[in-house]
C-alpha cells in the first residue's frame, strides 16, 4: 500500500478534527475532536514507521522510535483527558452549561 | 485486489464516515459512540500494519478508558440533543472552509513530497511492532522518558483532584 494513502487518510482525519473543533460549541465535542486529531497523528506515525524502503537515519532504531512516540502520545492524551474533563465538570458546576462561549466572561 | 487492500479501504471508509458522524451528531452520547468506532477502525489499521502492541493499547486506553470517562461526564451532566448549544450558520461554514483549506495544504504537501514517492507501507510483515521489540527499546533507550511520564500521571491525578474538589 503506497505511503501516500496513509498520509492522506490521516490528513483527512486531522482536518475533520480541526473543522469539528471550530464549528461545535459543546466543550466535550471539542475535546473529542482533539482526541480525533491526536489519533490521526498516531496513525501517520505508525504508517511512517513501517515505510519501506526505509530512509537511512543515523542512530535510529529502524522504526521503533515512531511506535514509542505513539505510545507516549497516548500517555499524554490520557493525562490530558483526566485534567480536561475535571475542568469541564468544574465549568458546568459554575455556569450550568458547557457552551464554550460562556467562557468569554473571563474577559471582564 | 488483495485482502489487505480490501481491508485498508473498508477500514478507511469506516474511519472517515464515523469521524464525520462525530461532528454532525446532535446528541453527545452518539458522538462518543461514533468516536469509539473511529478508534476501532484505527486499531484495525494498526493490526494491518503489524503494530499489535499499539492496536491493543489503543483499544484499552482510548476505547476502554478515555471514552468511558467521556460517557461518565456526559451522563453526569445529563446532556442531550436539546441542550446542544446552537450557533449561527456562518460560523459553521467558516469552520468547514478553514478545515478544507488546511486539508488542501496538507494533501498538496503530501503529493509533492519527493521522498514519499515510490515508498510503501509494509503490511502484515515486520516485527518492529511486536511487544518484545518495543519493550526492549522502551526500557533501555527510553527509560528516562518512561519514568518522567509516570511523574506526569501523578501530577495529572493531583491536578484532577484539586480542580474537581468542591470548595
Amino acid at each position: 500500500m503506497p505511503i501516500q494513502y496513509y498520509l492522506t487518510l490521516s490528513a483527512v482525519l486531522f482536518c475533520i478534527g480541526v473543522a469539528g473543533a471550530l464549528t461545535r460549541r459543546n466543550a466535550i465535542i471539542i475535546f473529542m475532536c482533539i482526541e480525533l486529531m491526536l489519533n490521526a497523528v498516531n496513525l501517520m506515525l505508525v504508517a511512517l514507521s513501517k515505510m519501506t524502503p526505509a530512509p537511512v537515519i543515523p542512530g535510529g532504531n529502524g522504526g521503533t522510535d515512531a511506535q514509542l512516540f505513539v505510545f507516549f502520545i497516548m500517555v499524554v492524551a490520557a493525562a490530558e483527558v483526566s485534567v480536561g474533563l475535571a475542568i469541564i465538570v468544574m465549568m458546568y458546576r459554575n455556569v450550568h452549561s458547557i457552551d464554550v462561549n460562556f467562557l468569554n466572561r473571563l474577559k471582564n | 485486489m488483495d485482502i489487505t487492500q480490501i481491508l485498508f479501504w473498508v477500514l478507511s471508509a469506516v474511519a472517515l464516515f464515523a469521524a464525520i458522524m462525530v461532528l454532525v451528531s446532535k446528541n453527545p452520547v452518539h458522538s462518543v459512540l461514533w468516536l469509539i468506532v473511529v478508534f476501532f477502525a484505527i486499531s484495525g489499521h494498526y493490526i494491518l500494519l503489524n503494530a499489535q502492541f499499539l492496536a491493543i493499547v489503543n483499544l484499552i486506553v482510548y476505547a476502554g478508558a478515555i471514552m468511558v470517562l467521556f460517557l461518565f461526564v456526559i451522563m453526569l451532566m445529563n446532556l442531550n440533543a436539546e441542550s446542544d448549544p446552537q450557533k449561527n450558520i456562518w460560523m459553521k461554514v467558516i469552520g468547514v472552509v478553514t478545515g478544507g483549506l488546511l486539508l488542501w495544504v496538507l494533501v498538496s504537501a503530501v503529493r509533492s513530497a519527493g521522498e514519499m514517492t515510490a515508498r510503501e507501507a509494509l503490511l502484515k510483515k515486520g516485527d518492529i511492532g511486536l511487544i518484545q521489540n518495543l519493550g526492549k527499546i522502551l526500557f533501555t533507550d527510553y527509560a528516562v522518558p518512561f519514568e518522567i511520564s509516570s511523574v506526569l500521571f501523578l501530577s495529572a491525578m493531583v491536578g484532577a483532584v484539586v480542580i474537581g474538589k468542591k470548595d
